[in-house]
């Protein structure tokens, strides 16, 4: 059974390595327009998870679907192509490029070598590319080499580049790792602005910054689900705390 | 906003000034190997036929640049496809001779009637025809390239283990060319060369014109590359190079970007092998060995890795050094050459090109000093 008005269904998903059952019976569903933040401990399979939805890793059971389409047979290129975007947790920028450079690769449509080959910058992606400066507030550094940025720009650089392509589905990894606290409440903000028109999932550690985002909680913990609610309820859970603070 | 408009960093105008050097020195040596032999600017036929040699030389070097450079592919084998293109010259070459061989035969080459060969193998049909030779010089290259590359990228090999099995290409080719029965000659390759449509390969004007070509299609070269390497292609090649995974994830295919470079640069190592051989009058399967191809990147790391110009710049100096060093002390040449490369690795990282980069692009930092207050901004 599969539900069509689902942006994405993740169902029953199990993989293991070694032996290692990183994700065990996991399912996940997502409203088109929705925002969910994934919290657990570390080894809880949420990097684990995210590759699966990107193609980065087959399930060995279960049903990974993206607009009612399998996305278990389909490659990452394909994936991408389909609108999920990712953006990981060490921020992976093309360092020699410019900014805007970066911006100008991650823009939705040409992908083929040939049809790369014989691109000119057009005036829509020029105004497109100007919007993502504004966005993520790069403006000043649009000609500046992205390996020389700092790790929080970096951070917005790849946001930046997320929104490029206009995915449908942002899949954000431990997006304010190693930001300070100003930082991290501007990347809240951010993400809530880019909410307006894409779902988006998020993968923290930060409770401060889960609680800015104000949306429903997934708690994973051994590759399943252990709960999901508001993140006062999640929180309040004695489960969620034993899992947390128990060990 | 002026900094979309720029045409980007890596615009390469190094590489349009190299082929205008390249272009006005063959031309000034070919023209002065034409004056009488009295007159002081005289240049010996000895020392053009050099000069072409050296500007083949340096379409193998771009060719290696072009994908070691730029896509972060370590090739060790890429002479195999400059020997290639050679050898497909070479067949034009000779089935110019006609009946002027030892053996006077006007259909067979003389190393096949050493061979009590009958006729012809259907491999050399149509080789008597520049074109299709011409045409052959281009295909065979880049068909093995892109079967090479298709199979290697496709199953993500890269790193040492692609170096490695660019060099066990090189060498199984060589030893394959070295048999008898592939029918090109075996260890003796092919040689005699007599003429190139009809005009003589011995006098001082073909000699004179074959220069000139060169260093019109290695100007070509220079120029066809400035343009894949420089706009959003030479930028997908380099962020493949960075974190090709990452490009996966943009919707990119990797695989397909690198073998498109990949087959474009084994077709500049094949024109420049043509040329070669034009020069040089023999091609043998000496030119496989994998001792050449590592050469080849050597003259690249020297030069400049990833700016073009620098292994064109690389090639030709290198192999003067070589030209030199084994007139002087020939038993020494294999220890500069390390040497060479031990200094470039460690001491000039940018190579040749690096030496006067740095001091352009310093100038308009200083008008415009960082900005401090980016994290504030950003808060």
């Amino acid at each position: 059974m599969t539900d069509d008005s689902l942006l994405l269904d993740v169902r029953d998903v199990s993989v293991t390595f070694d032996g290692f059952r990183a994700i065990n019976n996991l399912s996940l569903a997502l409203k088109p327009g929705e925002m969910r933040a994934i919290v657990g401990p570390n080894g809880a399979g949420k990097t684990t998870m995210m590759d699966i939805i990107t193609g980065k890793t087959r399930p060995d059971t279960g049903i990974v679907r993206f607009k009612g389409r399998d996305l278990t047979k389909l490659d990452e290129p394909t994936i991408a192509r389909l609108g999920i975007g990712r953006k990981f947790q060490k921020p992976t920028v093309f360092e020699a490029l410019t900014v805007v450079e970066n911006l100008m690769l991650s823009l939705k449509g040409i992908r083929s070598p040939f049809s790369v080959l014989m691109a000119r910058p057009t005036a829509r992606e020029r105004e497109r590319i100007a919007h993502l400066l504004k966005l993520t507030r790069l403006e000043k550094h649009a000609d500046r080499q992205a390996g020389g940025m700092s790790h929080g720009q970096k951070q917005w650089l790849e946001i930046g580049m997320l929104m490029g392509q206009e995915p449908d589905l942002l899949l954000v990894d431990e997006p304010v790792a190693g930001m300070t606290d100003a930082e991290t409440m501007a990347t809240a903000d951010l993400l809530r602005e880019i909410n307006r028109t894409r779902s988006v999932v998020v993968v923290e550690h930060d409770m401060d910054f889960v609680r800015a985002l104000g949306v429903t909680v997934t708690v994973l913990h051994e590759g399943s689900v252990l709960a999901e609610g508001p993140l006062d309820e999640v929180s309040a859970d004695p489960r969620v705390i034993e899992v947390y603070l128990g060990r | 906003m002026n900094l979309l408009s720029k045409p980007g960093a890596r615009s390469f105008p190094g590489a349009v000034r190299m082929a205008a050097v390249v272009v006005v020195v063959a031309i000034v040596l070919a023209g002065a190997s034409m004056l009488p032999e009295s007159n002081p600017l005289h240049v010996s036929a000895f020392v053009v036929s050099l000069a072409g040699k050296y500007l083949a030389y340096a379409m193998l070097a771009l060719s290696v640049d072009l994908v070691w450079g730029f896509a972060g592919i370590l090739t060790l084998g890429h002479a195999a496809f400059f020997a290639l293109g050679g050898y497909a010259m070479g067949m034009y070459l000779m089935r110019e001779i006609g009946a002027r061989g030892v053996y006077g035969n006007p259909n067979l080459p003389d190393f096949m009637i050493f061979l009590s060969w009958k006729s012809l193998p259907w491999y050399w049909w149509g080789t008597d025809h520049f074109a299709w030779a011409m045409l052959l010089v281009l295909v065979i290259p880049a068909a093995l390239a892109g079967v090479f590359g298709w199979l290697a990228f496709r199953s993500r090999v890269s790193g040492v283990y692609l170096s490695i099995i660019t060099q066990a290409l090189t060498y199984a080719l060589m030893l394959g060319f070295f048999q008898n029965g592939l029918g090109f000659g075996g260890n003796n390759g092919l040689t005699d060369f007599k003429d190139i449509l009809g005009a003589d390969l011995h006098t001082p004007t073909t000699r004179a014109v074959l220069l000139v070509v060169t260093g019109v299609m290695l100007a070509l070269a220079l120029l066809i590359s400035r343009f894949v390497v420089g706009g959003r292609f030479g930028n997908l090649l380099v962020a493949v190079r960075d974190a090709e995974s990452r490009t996966r994830f943009l919707g990119y295919r990797p695989d397909q970007v690198k073998l498109l470079v990949w087959v474009f640069s084994a077709m500049i190592a094949a024109v420049g092998g043509a040329l070669y051989v034009t020069q040089v009058g023999i091609i043998n399967p000496g030119e496989f060995a994998p001792a050449n191809s590592i050469e080849s990147v050597i003259w690249v790391a020297v030069g400049g890795r990833g700016t073009l110009a620098g292994a064109v710049l690389g090639a030709v100096l290198v192999n003067l050094g070589k030209t030199l060093f084994t007139a002087w002390l020939p038993e020494f040449w294999l220890y500069g050459l390390g040497l060479l490369f031990l200094v470039t690795t460690l001491f000039l990282p940018n190579g040749l090109m690096g030496l006067w980069r740095p001091m352009k692009k310093a100038a308009p930092e200083e008008v415009t000093p960082e900005v401090s207050d980016t994290q504030g901004d950003e808060a």
